[in-house]
């Protein structure tokens, strides 16, 4: 079954048909079409309402690069970009992304050259078994771009709401200033 | 003003990087470009979900299993429980005494009881509700002393205590004018690997034979303990390393395999199971929780006499690798110091608390804290400073450890406390660099006040074993192609992030002059590397691809003695050329040499035999010793009780640097997993039922909280080592968590002796 976003939109104030609505959207199989401009492409997919953006990225598209790390928003893993801003994507639907702009870590790289936050945690040892690489790699382009130019301290509380557990964090900071200073 | 990183200068090296070189990894562009596929990432279409159904309680008789309201659920295709486990319902490292399913009675909360499998996740979760398990709850066993004590009933058939082992050595009766006693505890650490446990099983047609593509660290252990539970032989059950996403000890034992496998034989199509973050924290083991007394006698000059010990660890419900994680706490008792008489008695038991097995350094963190702790007594009670105590009880190669054991490693302990002194402290004045409120215990959000921040200092020194003990063979497996001037390795060793798949390239690359080292696929299509735990595969597998290498280049210098007529004897590699010594303008490229020639050698390396420990702990039960010093500066608010740890010094014993840029990142890995193990995180148990099992109640070291970190690395190539260099693995999370402690106690002058240390420790 396939509603637009609109059509639900419209289904106002009757309370029994809401929760009829909602009733029917938590069991599964009510989707929206949604179009997301993903790493450049425009992307039209049927999800459900309550798809996170991280699965819809991971599952529906088969980016699979942004990881998951926990269930309570709480490691990182899934950072990516929505309109240029790093976002965690476990903490917003794929519906919210309608009409915008994402970009994962499979879209930094241009064909075969590195992005040079990419480079860089390579060269300094920024990551060891990886899986935290892709949200730390896209929340440090985010650091930079807003700040060009970071201390130390500042890429470390930017970056306090992204855990890795095996490099305790030298080289990853390193990797960052080695790129804005590179 | 900044802090510095680390001070320790590392290269970054060439891409095709020699031994000794600053390698980065050859899957770094993979990682850093997001197509590194790890075990959740795996693309099969048409693959069905699975899902495990969990005990809710932590000692109950299953009274009713009733899955058939599941069936009724449109996309449900499987469900299995003990019933359906074809092989032996049990399985386990060292006792296979873990069912695959729950059947009459469930030991611990998060115990699978059922699985199934549907076309999609939100559905395997109605199923899993629509499961009823009715339960006769009993009375769960949480206190691990009432295991010992046999004041609580069996909970298992094979009882309460998993193992019993004293150290009995020297004199039991000798003691000195200096007695300190102390009593230490330690929480239940998680592994908190960042990528969940994923699995995708491919069945074969027919059911003959199943395919199984895991994160895991330990290939062969798990195909043993698979092929045994679903009743298959060896050869029909195929493991494939997905990619890792960290392990630490948490994959060691067996979590969703055999259920992925099961519900993929059961239904003929593919089926991935994936953990979220609370399942994992159900669904592998822990670091043992521990209790450990220690009274060490000594001379009035700080001299051990004697120790005398007893440990209690809380190995949960299920044995796991429990017995040698007690054989190390106990042997480990006496720490890198001299000691002749010894009094050591340790109870691993079973629980109703969630299973506990490998954490990094298990059994050496418990008894290093201990030890540690006892350092400083005794420092406090001769007059002498925590480093002039140690230097005083050093122990070097020759020295006989309380099991007898001789020490025929490089042993240079001396060296790790004398060097880690020489690192400068920190300039950072107490409580931080200007008014930056972020630099102060508990950062901005809990409100220290300066001027009432204390600084302390504390030392923490480690022996830590390396390679399987009592005897077990845990030999490696490598394979080496030479071919056409680029070389192939293939070995079934677990990468997980440690870098090995790194320092196999450097040694295919340094002994057969090539560029180009290809690594197959990380599979169970060759024989057994053993698990990547106890700091052993830079040891086992390094030295099996070493000896690969070296039986594929005598090859070499066979082949190209023929085509020259001369001996091969007088050949060497010297770049990437073949020269012969004698007349040294004769040279061919390896690659020339090796066009259209094949050359292939598979090498088993195995380690020195070991013993068993007999009942008195008496045998040489270790393989190798890796030794470590570190030095924790902290600043602690003593009326909030929280503390800032600002700056880690360590010298490590490690043989030789392979690749410094992974050695240092070993280094503060480890280091940050210790200072979580000293400050903060702590599964906290309730009557068997985990209270924090998520990243926002298990509290994990952040950017903000990991110190700078000086480091020395301290290399006398070990001649026992294939080459030279020890593991470097583990050491670094051990003494640095009895280091904080000690510059906890330092700070406030309070005997703190549980770890992790909890605000109320300090200010109550
Ligand atoms: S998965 Fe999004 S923060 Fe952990
Ligand atoms: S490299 Fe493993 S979690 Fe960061």
């Amino acid at each position: 079954m396939m509603h637009g976003l609109r059509k639900w939109g419209m289904m106002t104030s009757v309370i029994s048909e809401i929760s009829a609505l909602v009733g029917h959207v938590l069991s599964g199989g009510y989707t929206v079409q949604i179009t997301v401009n993903v790493n450049g492409t425009a992307q039209t997919s049927d999800v459900e309402p309550r798809q996170l953006l991280v699965h819809y990225v991971r599952e529906t598209l088969g980016l699979t690069g942004t990881n998951v790390g926990c269930d309570t928003s709480s490691c990182g893993a899934c950072t990516l970009h929505v309109n240029g801003q790093s976002t965690k994507s476990c903490t917003m639907l794929a519906v919210q992304a309608d009409g915008q702009s994402v970009t994962t870590i499979e879209g930094i790289a241009k064909g075969d050259e590195l992005h040079p936050m990419q480079k860089a945690f390579m060269e300094n040892h920024g990551l060891q078994c990886g899986y935290c690489t892709p949200g730390m790699v896209m929340a440090a382009i985010g650091i930079l771009d807003e700040n060009p130019k970071p201390t130390e301290d500042e890429v470390r509380v930017a970056l306090e709401g992204n855990l890795c557990r095996c490099t305790g964090y030298h080289n990853i900071v390193k990797s960052i200033l080695a790129c804005a200073n590179g | 003003m900044g802090y510095p990183v680390t001070d320790s200068e590392v290269l970054i090296g060439r891409r095709n990087g020699l031994i000794g070189d600053s390698v980065i990894r050859p899957d770094g562009v993979e990682k850093v470009r997001g197509e590194f596929r790890f075990a959740s990432d795996l693309p099969m279409e048409g693959a069905l979900w699975g899902a495990t159904l969990r005990s809710l309680h932590p000692h109950a008789r299953i009274k009713r299993l009733d899955v058939t309201p599941a069936w009724a659920i449109p996309g449900v295709e499987a469900i299995i429980t003990a019933e359906d486990v074809p092989g032996k319902s049990t399985y386990g490292l060292i006792f296979a005494d873990q069912p695959v399913f729950a059947s009459d009675v469930v030991r611990y909360v998060g115990e699978p009881i059922a699985a199934v499998a549907a076309d999609h996740p939100e559905t395997c979760r109605k199923a899993l509700a629509a499961i009823v398990v009715e339960y006769e709850l009993l009375e769960p066993l949480t206190d691990p002393e009432r295991a010992v004590d046999g004041s609580h009933p069996p909970i298992h058939p094979d009882g309460n205590v998993i193992r019993h082992q004293r150290v009995l050595c020297g004199d039991s009766s000798a003691t000195g004018p200096v007695v300190v006693e102390g009593s230490y505890e330690m929480g239940m650490q998680d592994q908190a690997f960042l990528g969940l446990e994923a699995a995708l099983a491919l069945p074969d047609p027919g059911g003959a034979g199943v395919e199984l593509h895991v994160a895991t660290q330990a290939m062969h252990e798990d195909l043993h303990q698979i092929a045994a539970c679903l009743g298959l032989p060896e050869d029909k059950v195929r493991l494939v390393l997905a990619g890792v996403g960290g392990a630490f000890g948490g994959r060691e034992d067996l979590s969703l395999q055999v259920h992925t496998c099961l519900l993929a034989l059961r239904t003929g199509r593919p089926v991935r199971v994936h953990y979220g973050r609370e399942e994992s924290f159900l669904g592998h083991i822990h670091r043992h929780p521990a209790t450990i007394w220690m009274r060490h006698h000594a001379t009035s000059d700080g001299r051990i006499v004697k120790i005398e010990a007893r440990f209690l660890l809380d190995g949960g419900a299920y044995a796991s690798t429990s017995s040698a994680v007690l054989v190390n706490a106990v042997t480990h008792a006496q720490g890198p110091y001299v000691c002749h008489n010894a009094v050591v008695d340790g109870w691993s038991v079973r629980t109703n608390n969630p299973p506990c097995g490998a954490m990094r350094g298990f059994g050496v963190v418990q008894a290093c804290f201990a030890h540690e702790g006892q350092m400083d007594k005794l420092a406090a009670a001769c007059g002498l400073s925590p480093v002039e105590v140690r230097l005083r009880n050093a122990m070097r190669t020759g020295d006989r450890l309380i099991t007898g054991q001789v020490i025929e490693n490089v042993a240079p302990v001396e060296r790790c406390i004398r060097e880690t002194d020489a690192l400068p402290l920190p300039d950072e004045p107490i409580g931080g660099y200007g008014d930056d409120p972020m630099r102060l215990p508990g950062g901005a959000g809990l409100t220290a006040d300066r001027s009432h921040i204390r600084r302390g200092i504390g030392w923490g020194v480690a022996i830590k074993n390396m390679m399987y003990s009592e005897g077990f063979d845990d030999y490696s497996t490598a394979r080496c192609v030479l071919e056409d001037g680029v070389a192939t390795l293939k070995f079934a060793t677990a990468e997980v992030g440690q870098g090995f798949v790194t320092i196999a390239q450097q040694i295919a690359r340094t002994l057969l002059g090539v560029d180009e080292v290809r690594l197959d696929r990380i599979d169970t299509t060759i024989g057994s590397a053993g698990s990547t735990s106890a700091s052993r595969q830079t040891w086992m597998s390094g030295g099996a691809v070493d000896m690969a290498c070296r039986r594929v280049r005598e090859r070499l210098f066979e082949h190209v003695g023929q085509l020259w007529a001369t001996d091969p004897i007088r050949l060497v590699i010297e770049g990437d050329c073949v020269v012969d010594t004698v007349d040294p303008a004769r040279r061919i490229s390896v690659s020339d040499a090796t066009s259209g020639v094949r050359l292939a050698e598979t090498a088993e390396y195995h380690h020195p035999p070991t013993e068993p420990l007999d009942e008195n702990g008496q045998g040489a039960c270790h393989t190798a010793f890796a030794f470590v010093a570190h030095r924790a500066v902290v600043d602690v608010d003593p009326q909030l009780g929280l503390v800032k740890v600002v700056q880690i010094a360590t010298a490590q014993d490690i043989g030789v640097a392979l690749n410094p840029l992974s050695v240092i990142g070993q280094l503060e890995g480890g280091i940050a997993q210790g200072l979580g193990l000293a400050v903060m995180e702590e599964i906290v148990m309730q009557d068997g039922r985990i209270r924090n099992p998520s990243f926002t109640d298990y509290l994990l070291p952040t950017f903000l909280d990991m110190p700078a970190v000086l480091a020395s690395l301290i290399e006398e190539p070990d001649p026992r080592a294939p080459l030279g260099a020890k593991g470097v693995g583990e050491p670094p999370c051990i003494s640095v968590t009895p280091a904080i402690v000690a510059a906890i106690r330092d700070a406030i002058g309070k005997d703190l002796h549980r770890v992790p240390v909890r605000p109320q420790d300090i200010c109550l």
